[in-house]
């Protein structure tokens, strides 16, 4: 604190009270002994309580059978495995609607923060009345409404539509072709990652010629035909095989192919459309940051008004953006966790039902904690190190 | 669900911070207090739900009103929670409730695990399916492939992964925690099948469908459900008296005492008789409570057939035959001990 620069100075003095150091060092040990204190009597008052009440303890249940089944997930699972493995299946089911539902409301919002700053009346009018609309109604609601509208609007699977070949919308969600396990679709995959890898290169060294030279280059229009070219190269390499795995209706659904399940749906919908009405406030208020100044500057010097709006406001609007899209972004991860109520099988529904049948609440409560608290600092660790990196480039 | 990690997190708060409990704490603490809070389920008519006049009615609710009439000569001194499958074991940890009434089955591991202590049956039963007619249906077996409506945190959602697995049928199941949005997913027909225990169907079909005769239940019944109210470690007197409540109602029933009948029987000569309504004895004062303990329960709840017929049997819209619930002397299995 204040003191060391003040101690620093001071000649060598015998350790006394009257020192600030060593008073400022007698409170720290003080205050942790304290808090320390505090948790080991939790602790130890917790066990001896719950032993008192012979209510079960510990993390051996994590190794018994579930013996729950759940209704879709990323890896492989069933009724015979862990409880481990079950709420394993509950983070990813998390992460994969929070990632996809960060991605998404992302650019949806940027699209309609923008787009309330259109010169085009309608188009701005349209906008607001989204923001206002959609940040204004319980998200809880929208997630009702979202279901609902999948589950009463859509008809039974066997009466399922059938708007483009293979592909089905009905009260089970939406089923679709998936590519058939074959090494054509492998370097299909492969050439897509290949892909994407090569448009930041490119992009990278289009804008390096950009600064060096003045130069442009059209490394969007490159990176596109890099990212779609690619995978069609590989599947082409692998024989060009067109035999996709259909769905098919069988009993009481379809079988094969892949499908969105009408949960996962909705709690996506909804997620999406009500950050992006906050997402959409963010971009306009960094742009509007960004001083009128630049953007006439920009007009003259001869940069069409999207390269303006990419090159010269967007990534100043950025900085200002960082910090409370962060916010969004924890925002929407934690608010993930009302798909509970729909039936999404997310790790706070799982933990809950984990918790349930094991009868170990406060076990069930920290893996629940455990798991947002460590979804939220990596999301806020990411977002920070992001945020030093294009402050870095500040002249 | 935040408020259920909110009650989770009470619950583990008070297990921080209380001392252990000591034997009498709850029937002093409900003595003090004046009034029972009583955990139910949050409407599945016939075991509890509020009627049209706002007043909580079901074989559930019967039973804390018969300790209220127990403990205080007043069946109306109950404060009813209505919670779903997945808070009500913390409920009753943590205190927030004195006795869980809740069509609660009664299994070792929530015998064991819980903290908690199952007191008795007060309804024998199974788990069953529900299916669309139109589907065309006729037995359990058929179901392979179905996709299957369940609420979280129940025997339920466990006997049915265990049904499908013995059986090598596939199932995907949607498991939502509300009744109201489990049951409504169901009757939009984002399931082929919703599954609970068969008395649960019943109540489901003839209060919620949009039409009760466009929807089966299918003849297996795949588990035993024995459902009974559940107290808190570590009150030995209360226990006891949520028990003989309970059994009291069966008994009267047993030695022919109803509501109707009551006042007459308290001429009886009866010895039982005499012992059970308060003429004779002292059974209540052994139970902590007023001899006139059980008269006060069949007068206002009336004997276990009343509170049967009345709620889920021929006098209410599920019509639920007696079968298992009748008295062992009919061929059921409801028996209680002797109140001597
Ligand atoms: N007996 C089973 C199931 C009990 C159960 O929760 N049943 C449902 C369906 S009948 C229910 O009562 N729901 C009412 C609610 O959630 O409020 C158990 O103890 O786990």
């Amino acid at each position: 604190m204040a003191s060391t620069v003040k101690g620093a100075k001071a000649p060598k003095q015998p350790l006394s009270l009257n020192d600030p150091r060593v008073r400022g060092l007698i409170y720290q040990v003080v205050a942790l002994a304290a808090v320390a204190f505090c948790i080991w009597y939790l602790a130890s008052n917790t066990i001896a309580n719950l032993e008192a009440r012979r209510i079960a303890t510990g993390w051996g249940f994590l190794n018994r059978e579930a013996g729950f089944a759940i209704g879709e997930g990323l890896i492989s699972y069933g009724p015979a495995d862990s409880y481990l493995r079950a709420l394993v299946v509950g983070v990813l089911n998390t992460l994969r609607v929070a990632v996809i539902g960060i991605i998404l409301a992302t650019l949806l919002g940027t699209i309609i923060g923008i787009s309330r700053l259109s010169q085009n009346w309608l188009l701005a009018k349209l906008a607001s009345l989204y923001v206002e609309v959609f940040r204004n109604i319980p998200l809880l609601l929208q997630l009702f409404v979202w279901y609902a509208v999948i589950s009463e609007l859509f008809p039974g699977p066997r009466q399922a539509l059938n708007p483009l070949p293979g592909i089905f919308l009905s009260n089970r969600g939406i089923k679709f072709p998936t590519p058939p396990d074959a090494a054509a679709f492998d370097y299909a995959g492969i050439g897509f990652i290949l892909g994407i890898i090569l448009a930041v290169v490119v992009a990278n060294w289009a804008r390096k010629r950009l600064y060096a030279t003045g130069q442009t280059f059209p490394s969007g229009w490159a990176g596109t035909g890099l990212i779609i070219g690619l995978p069609i190269l590989g599947w082409l390499i692998g024989g060009a095989p067109t035999h996709l795995d259909m769905p098919e209706m069988r009993g009481f659904n379809f079988v094969g192919g892949g499908s969105l399940s009408p949960e996962f749906a909705a709690l996506l919908l909804g997620l999406v459309v009500y950050t992006a009405g906050f997402i959409a406030e963010i971009v306009r208020s960094g742009i509007l940051a960004v001083s009128r100044g630049q953007t006439e500057a920009a007009l003259s010097l001869g940069l069409t008004k999207g390269q303006n709006l990419r090159l010269v406001v967007l990534p100043q609007a950025l900085r200002v953006i960082i910090l409370p899209m962060t916010n969004q972004y924890l925002n929407l991860t934690k608010n993930s966790s009302l798909a509970v109520a729909i039936g999404y099988p997310d790790i706070v529904s799982i933990a809950n039902t984990t918790l349930n049948q094991t009868g170990q609440a406060i076990e069930g409560v920290a893996i629940i904690m455990l798991v947002f608290f460590a979804i939220s600092i990596s999301i806020a660790m990411f977002m920070n190190w992001y945020n030093k990196r294009i402050a870095l480039v500040e002249r | 669900m935040k408020a259920r990690i909110l009650l989770a997190a009470a619950a583990s708060v008070a297990v921080s911070f209380a001392a252990p409990a000591f034997a009498g704490a709850t029937f002093d603490a409900v003595k003090a207090r004046g009034s029972i809070t009583c955990g139910v389920n949050s409407g599945v008519a016939g075991f509890s739900a509020p009627d049209s006049k706002g007043e909580w009615t079901g074989i559930d609710v019967d039973l804390c009103k018969a300790v209220a009439a127990a403990l205080f000569g007043d069946a109306s001194k109950v404060k009813y929670v209505g919670l779903t499958a997945q808070q009500r074991f913390t409920a009753l940890q943590s205190g927030e409730i004195d006795v869980l009434s809740r069509n609660t089955t009664g299994t070792l591991t929530r015998d064991t695990s819980l903290g908690l202590n199952f007191v008795g049956v007060n309804f024998y039963d199974g788990q069953g399916f529900m299916v669309p007619k139109k589907l065309n249906v006729k037995s359990a077996k058929e179901l392979g492939g179905a996709t299957v409506c369940v609420q979280p945190g129940t025997t339920t959602e466990l006997n049915l992964a265990d049904y499908f697995r013995a059986n090598k049928m596939d199932f995907k199941p949607v498991v939502i925690e509300k009744l109201e949005e489990v049951i409504a997913a169901f009757f939009s027909g984002r399931c082929d099948v919703y599954t609970t225990d068969a008395s649960g169907l019943a109540s489901t079909r003839a209060t919620s469908a949009p039409n009760p005769d466009d929807y089966v239940i299918l003849p297996e019944l795949i588990s035993k459900e024995p459902l009974g109210p559940m107290v808190r470690h570590g009150d030995d007197q209360w226990f006891d008296l949520v028990k003989w409540s309970l059994y009291a109602m069966i008994e009267a029933e047993e030695n022919g005492i109803d509501s109707k009948n009551l006042d007459e029987m308290l001429k009886s000569t009866n010895p039982v008789v005499q012992r059970i309504l308060g003429v004779n004895g002292d059974m209540g004062k052994a139970l902590g409570v007023d001899n006139k303990w059980a008269y006060n329960i069949i007068k206002t709840v009336g004997n276990y057939g009343e509170s049967y017929e009345r709620n889920v049997g021929s006098g209410s819209k599920l019509k639920i035959p007696r079968n298992l619930n009748n008295l062992w002397t009919k061929g059921g299995l409801q028996y209680a001990w002797p109140v001597r």
